[in-house]
């Protein structure tokens, strides 16, 4: 639906139809079959390099395009409601840019950064472990000393472009064992990464184009300066790239219910039963109106969200929300539009079946649906 | 080197195309414009013959005023600047009449290479690459599915319904574009903040150096005089497959001729 809320700027306005343009033009006609196949698209994430749109929210002198959250997420709602698994890839990508922009020195900044937000590379986000996921503090990859640098070993898990990526943003322990949250530092490794092996892509049950691998690490050589903030920093920036990711994946969730919305519309207003169209049972067009409603109520609450990290005020308990009530809306709003469709939402002919199952990994991936009940209530009642 | 891609704002083929009852003129307004696709070709072919050899690639539209939509477009692309003939007087102008005008900006303006789209959406003519040559006394180099520059020789593959030929020329010269040639880039969002600021020069057609007496609807060489819509579909035939629906089908195909 042409839902088109207000945006600050005129350049917005021309982002979003630049989005839509591509969207329609390479994400949408290549979605169906990429899924199908398991084919990663990496010259459609090429094609968003050369438009700009891979380092939208960060300053322009960095490399960046400058724009606010409030925009930058409209342009994922965008992406995403053409093609989930590229949205998220974008999302993955711009997480990963945040450690160096927010905490890299200016030699950092000055020899990446540039590449990794105005060019075409496309990064990975390595946090998750085997034995580490909700519970990320509890990582064991360990970064140990090693001459001026580092030796890192260990294994990741989970890792979305995975074997893809043109570099990883790792983070590891340089603390003792038990050193928690306080022992954890990041690290920025351009890929090829000597002693860094994937796996073979996991089979999900959605997102197949997006190859999420485990990660074994052998010695990793990494000098300090490929260190991104200080020793024991690394879990504050995890975090905080976190908070952040967590609109990001608010927003994807809003652009997949929103074509799961427009897909069941149509169909409900051709498909006809009883001697008319479904969309004029009331079962139908009540079940229409609270999908609808729910989509837009998810997109002010990520909005919202935005605006207040864009003022610069702590954003954490909104980001929170905004990821669970969207993600939530996503896997209610796509199990109704399958419903909508009856028979056909049930093949593999429409694809309302496969925006159900995209819809479930957004409430797992950049902490469960549970994490962010704990996050908002740990806001709300302080830390226990 | 000097390069002039020429690029026309069409009515978008995905909407509803009509002409206006008043003079049968297209009526513009009633459309989204777009840039004419073949002209996208034109302009990428432009920016990468830029790119190779050096210079500068300028956008030059003759239109009205919203045209500069399309313009601002086609520099959001990597055009460096863009010259839009726009006057009321040049409305209704037919392709002739249009060649001409073209030919005294190009005239004025200078060009080592003017690239065009081999048709546009709307008129079909597909005369103006050559009306331009003839006008201007340089070679044509048209439907090119590929070209190349080597100093001031210009070679193209011209296609054809055989294959395709191959055709030099030397410069300045007018060359067509199918869209065989490359694969158009979308603008970037850095294009579409730089492109508000390049130059963009209007010229009436006095600035230009225009007779307004060869141009317009009143001295144009043809008329369209009476047009009707496309008749609405008749509903299609539907053979119902009771174990013989291959039979019928072809049957049915037999019976129109088409096997
Ligand atoms: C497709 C995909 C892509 C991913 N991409 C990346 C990536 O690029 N980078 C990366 O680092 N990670 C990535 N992940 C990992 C993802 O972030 C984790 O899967 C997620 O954080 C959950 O961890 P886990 O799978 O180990 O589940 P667990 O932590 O084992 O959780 C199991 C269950 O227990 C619940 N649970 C756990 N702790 C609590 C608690 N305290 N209170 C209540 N319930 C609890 C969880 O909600 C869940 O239901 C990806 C995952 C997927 C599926």
């Amino acid at each position: 639906m042409g839902v088109r809320p207000l945006l600050p700027t005129s350049e917005a306005g021309e982002l979003l139809e630049l989005t839509a343009e591509i969207g329609a033009g390479e994400l949408a006609p290549r979605a169906a079959a990429a899924e199908a196949e398991g084919a990663f698209p990496r010259e459609v994430f090429r094609t968003l390099g050369r438009a700009g749109l891979l380092g939208l929210p960060y300053p322009e002198q960095h490399g960046g395009a400058g724009q606010p959250y409030t925009v930058y997420l409209r342009v994922l709602e965008e992406l995403a409601a053409h093609w989930l698994a590229v949205a998220l890839g974008v999302s993955v990508h711009t997480l990963t840019c945040y450690p160096l922009a927010a905490h890299g020195t200016p030699d950092q900044r000055e020899r990446w950064l540039g590449e990794m937000l105005g060019g075409e590379l496309l990064g990975a986000y390595a946090l998750s472990e085997p034995q580490a996921g909700s519970d990320a503090a509890a990582l064991s990859t360990r970064a140990a000393p090693e001459g001026e640098g580092y030796a890192i070993t260990g294994a990741k898990a989970w890792i979305t472009h995975g074997g893809v990526a043109d570099y990883y943003t790792l983070f590891a322990r340089t603390g003792g064992p038990d050193s928690r949250g306080r022992g954890i530092s990041c690290f920025h490794l351009p890929a090829p990464v000597p002693g860094l092996t994937a796996a073979a892509p996991e089979r999900k049950m959605g997102m197949s184009s997006s190859p999420t691998c485990q990660l074994a690490l052998e010695a990793v050589p990494a000098g300090a300066d490929q260190r991104v903030g200080a020793e024991g920093e690394g879990f504050a920036i995890a975090m905080a790239a976190l908070d952040a990711g967590r609109l990001g994946i608010a927003a994807c969730s809003v652009g997949l219910a929103r074509a799961a919305l427009d897909l069941a519309v149509d169909y409900a207003g051709t498909r006809t039963q009883f001697g008319r169209p479904v969309a004029a049972f009331q079962g139908v067009s009540f079940l229409l109106a609270d999908m609808a409603t729910q989509v837009e109520a998810a997109r002010a609450l990520y909005l919202e969200a935005a605006r207040t990290k864009d003022a610069g005020l702590p954003y954490t308990r909104q980001a929170a929300m905004a990821k669970l009530f969207a993600s939530d809306t996503a896997m209610r709003v796509t199990t109704d539009a399958v419903q909508v469709l009856g028979g056909y939402g049930y093949t593999a002919d429409f694809p309302a079946e496969r925006y159900m199952r995209e819809a479930k990994v957004l409430q797992i991936v950049e902490g469960t649906n549970q994490i962010q009940r704990l996050v908002i209530g740990r806001e709300l009642c302080g830390a226990p | 080197m000097n390069i002039v891609v020429l690029v026309k704002q069409v009515p978008d083929t995905a909407t509803e195309r009509k002409l206006s009852a008043a003079d049968s003129t297209l009526d513009r307004a009633s459309a989204d414009g777009v840039i004419n696709e073949l002209d996208e070709y034109a302009i990428e072919e432009g920016l990468r013959l830029k790119e190779a050899h050096g210079g500068e690639v300028t956008i030059l539209t003759m239109g009205p005023d919203q045209a500069s939509d399309s313009i601002r477009k086609a520099l959001s692309m990597g055009a460096d600047k863009a010259v839009h003939l726009v006057d009321d007087a040049l409305h209704g102008s037919d392709a002739v009449q249009t060649s001409y005008a073209l030919a005294q900006v190009l005239k004025k303006i200078g060009f080592d290479l003017a690239v065009l789209g081999s048709e546009s959406t709307d008129a079909r003519t597909g005369v103006l690459a050559a009306a331009l040559a003839e006008r201007l006394g340089v070679p044509q180099l048209s439907l090119a599915s590929k070209v190349e520059i080597d100093g001031s020789t210009v070679r193209i593959q011209r296609i054809t319904d055989y294959g395709y030929d191959r055709v030099e020329g030397s410069l300045p010269a007018v060359l067509s574009v199918v869209e065989k040639i490359n694969e158009p880039r979308y603008p970037s969002f850095k294009g579409i903040m730089a492109a508000k600021k390049k130059p963009v020069e209007k010229l009436s057609l006095a600035d230009a150096g225009i007779d307004p007496a060869l141009v317009g609807l009143a001295g144009a060489t043809t008329q369209v005089v009476d047009f009707a819509d496309a008749p609405p579909r008749e509903a299609g035939t539907v053979v119902k497959d009771e174990g013989d629906g291959g039979a019928k089908l072809a049957e049915f195909l037999a019976a129109k001729k088409f096997v």
